[in-house]
């Protein structure tokens, strides 16, 4: 791989290559023109032509706004003919860093593509120095179909992924380091403020740095309970489930399904109707008697038990879920280890312990880590059930608020968008770190073949 | 186990105790599991409006809230709401199942050298919440101009399928276990990739494609945040799910709730429906997809 990477390199390319091939720095596409792929050729150069005109229209005048993100203010100026006040366009901050980004990633594809065609250019010449022959546009367009169909498959979801994933990625992680933010009046015109809002979230001290610690401290929580005991207890239901002796097998596991095969968002606004301080299950409660009448359950204003309730209805939807999963899992652990286990005299309890939790742990590790990485970024379910409440007078984050939740009511409700950009960077890093150190650390990447 | 053991067993008294314990134990967690659906089936039938009642159990039955919910289209038009999404989702469908089965078959059975990254990029950006991406995207989609009036309706099918490249995990498990001396030997006999992706991959994975395309068809039903940051006040723009969460608004709640049950029970049952239905595959994707 590294030495046909040698062999082609735009280096070489430049100091070797022929005229076509030189010409090609300057003119793209003249290397391929040159060396009989006319068409492919007149492509890339209008590529080029393209991009110069776009720069010169558009792309320059953004770029040099890059530093101030515009200071024009909307101006209110008096229209002597109509007898009114007129407002001028001014800057718009948000759009010129939206459009510095694209720009920049134009540039970027632009180069990419230079070096590309630098480097296909010296190989079509080295190909025709060798006597080999070229292949046809037509040619190409038939690999696009064989040999090459992973280009012809991946370009559009690519495209998709680069302009609705990547590019807004980078713009929000560009806002976390502007002054972008209703506090202060910073909504249409702003500028950059480097790492302040990072200095902002991290102190302990300040009003936002508390909050941001408190929010981690129960998103960790919540996202360990909600994997560990979905974990289990669903694998446990699909033990219980799929026992020699349980009758109705295919009954009791459509019970289960039909819980999730409800949309997600319906169960979840059912449940947090439910639970209301008038709702079914405080009524139900009261005349069972089990509450004195009038008095009702603090599901959601309660601190404690807005946060166990969320916990217990996120089994509720989490639990058949996994036993969905792991049923064929639980299937494949080889017999023989029962066996084993159970000529030792190993009881249910031991033998799930020993066997059928390593194994299953050894197996399903990744798929454990994404789970935790959804729930980290479970959105619905918090915001659904209790929208983050109880809230704290004066604070901005509720006490069961998750980071993302958090992120959307600061982006949202407080249009605080620095601030979210930041919460949703710590987000992330927090995440990496999380799925690096577990990764390392789980049986299947340091023992490959325990299981085998 | 020989039929002597076997009938030992059955005759253990301690075995016969686990069984009916463990019987009885599904069938409180069955109860558990199946009481909102139903209580919220009762609740689309009752005749008693409001929101909050003092019986567990409706009064009195009606289908008065099912008649509503399709002819009162003055505050909430739900027949407007369904079409909106009905057509969105058929269009992402398409759009979908193409991209995650051609990643998912790109990376399962081509060798490139964007492979791996594209791999890796895949994780590292599932790392990201995705709400951060939802602000800066519905700032793209302004900036292009859709996000006003029915364009609306353009930007919600772009942000629906225009990422779903990155969900190709279970596609490519079911992908990975089909044995690859299959297409080898059809490439040995002249066929293309593209015939062997569309000719040979494709029937052979049928139960991975129905299941993409369910997918793809219940995610807009489903999604709510999204459309509710896009859609914003345009009522009649909105989804079938911005419209039940606004049913449950303080401003609507008294008149709308048993509606708002009425339309959940009819969103449920074609997607409960579809959903049972393709549970399968996705039990044989995701076991593929682990074992890869």
């Amino acid at each position: 791989m590294s030495v046909r990477k040698d062999e082609y390199s735009v280096g070489k390319a430049i100091a070797k290559g022929d005229l076509y091939t030189k010409l090609s720095a300057v003119f793209m596409g003249a290397g391929m023109a040159g060396h009989k792929q006319i068409v492919k050729g007149i492509l890339v150069f209008l590529c080029e032509i393209a991009f110069i005109l776009y720069m010169i229209n558009k792309g320059l005048g953004h770029l040099s706004q890059l530093v101030s993100l515009g200071d024009a203010e909307q101006q209110k100026v008096w229209n002597e003919a109509k007898q009114i006040y007129e407002y001028t366009q001014g800057d718009n901050s948000q759009q010129i860093l939206l459009f510095c980004v694209v720009t920049l990633f134009i540039i970027a594809a632009i180069i990419v593509l230079w070096v590309l065609q630098m480097r296909h250019s010296y190989k079509l010449q080295k190909e025709i120095e060798k006597g080999n022959s070229v292949p046809t546009f037509k040619q190409d367009i038939v690999s696009l179909f064989n040999g090459n169909l992973h280009i012809t498959l991946m370009s559009l979801p690519c495209l998709g992924i680069l302009v609705f994933n990547i590019v807004p990625l980078v713009y929000m992680i560009s806002m976390a380091f502007t002054s972008y933010s209703k506090e202060g009046e910073h909504l249409i015109l702003f500028d950059w403020n480097g790492l302040t809002q990072f200095r902002r979230v991290l102190n302990m001290q300040g009003n936002i740095g508390r909050q941001f610690w408190h929010v981690l401290g129960w998103t960790v929580v919540w996202a360990i309970f909600a994997t560990f005991l979905n974990y289990i207890l669903g694998m446990i239901l699909a033990m219980i489930i799929n026992r020699k002796d349980t009758k109705g097998k295919a009954f009791w596991r459509f019970c289960f399904v039909l819980s999730i095969a409800v949309p997600q968002f319906v169960s979840l606004m059912v449940m947090n109707i439910m639970l209301q301080p008038n709702g079914a299950v405080n009524v139900l409660l009261r005349n069972a008697g089990l509450i004195a009448p009038g008095a009702s359950l603090p599901f959601w204003t309660d601190v404690t038990w807005a946060r166990i309730t969320i916990i217990v209805i996120n089994l509720w939807i989490g639990i058949p879920y996994t036993m969905l999963q792991v049923t064929g899992i639980l299937q494949n652990i080889p017999s023989e280890l029962y066996e084993a286990a159970e000529m030792d005299g190993a009881g249910p309890v031991r033998t799930f312990f020993s066997i059928t939790l390593p194994y299953m742990l050894f197996v399903t590790t990744p798929y454990l880590i994404t789970s935790f990485v959804g729930n980290i970024n479970n959105f619905n379910v918090i915001y659904l059930l209790s929208g983050g409440g109880p809230t704290f007078v004066g604070d901005t984050a509720g006490q069961t608020d998750l980071l993302v939740t958090w992120l959307y009511k600061l982006t949202i409700d407080q249009q605080y968008y620095n601030l979210g950009a930041v919460i949703g960077i710590m987000t992330f890093v927090i995440l990496t770190i999380i799925t690096l150190v577990t990764y390392r650390n789980s049986a299947s990447y340091k023992n490959e073949e325990a299981f085998m | 186990m020989t039929a002597m053991q076997k009938k030992r067993n059955r005759r253990n008294p301690r075995r016969v105790a686990v069984n009916i314990a463990v019987h009885i134990l599904l069938g409180i967690l069955a109860v558990i599991w199946l009481l909102p659906i139903f209580w919220i089936i009762l609740t689309s039938f009752r005749a008693e409006p409001g929101a909050y009642t003092n019986t567990f159990l409706p009064q009195g039955y009606t289908l008065n809230n099912y008649v509503k919910l399709f002819t009162d289209r003055n505050v909430i038009n739900f027949p407007k709401m369904f079409t909106n999404t009905l057509i969105i989702a058929i269009i992402c469908c398409f759009i979908s199942t193409f991209f995650v089965l051609s990643v998912a078959y790109s990376l399962s059975r081509m060798r490139f050298a964007f492979r791996k990254p594209y791999m890796n990029l895949a994780m590292i950006l599932g790392l990201f919440p995705g709400f951060m991406t939802m602000i800066a995207q519905y700032f793209i989609l302004k900036s292009m101009g859709l996000t006003e009036g029915s364009a609306i309706r353009i930007g919600l099918i772009v942000v629906y399928s225009a990422c779903t490249g990155l969900g190709f995990q279970i596609a490519k498990g079911y992908f990975d276990t089909i044995p690859r001396s299959i297409d080898e030997a059809a490439i040995i006999d002249g066929a293309t990739q593209w015939q062997v992706f569309t000719k040979i991959t494709m029937p052979l994975a049928k139960p991975i494609v129905i299941y993409t395309v369910m997918t793809s068809f219940i995610a807009p039903w489903v999604d709510f945040i999204f459309a509710k940051v896009l859609c914003r006040a345009n009522a009649d723009q909105w989804t079938v799910a911005i419209g039940l969460w606004n049913m449950l608004q303080k401003e609507y709640i008294y008149q709308w709730y048993t509606c708002f049950a009425a339309g959940a029970v009819i969103i449920s049952i074609p997607i409960a429906a579809l959903f049972l239905y393709m549970q399968r595959f996705y039990v044989e994707g995701m076991s593929g997809a682990v074992k890869g």
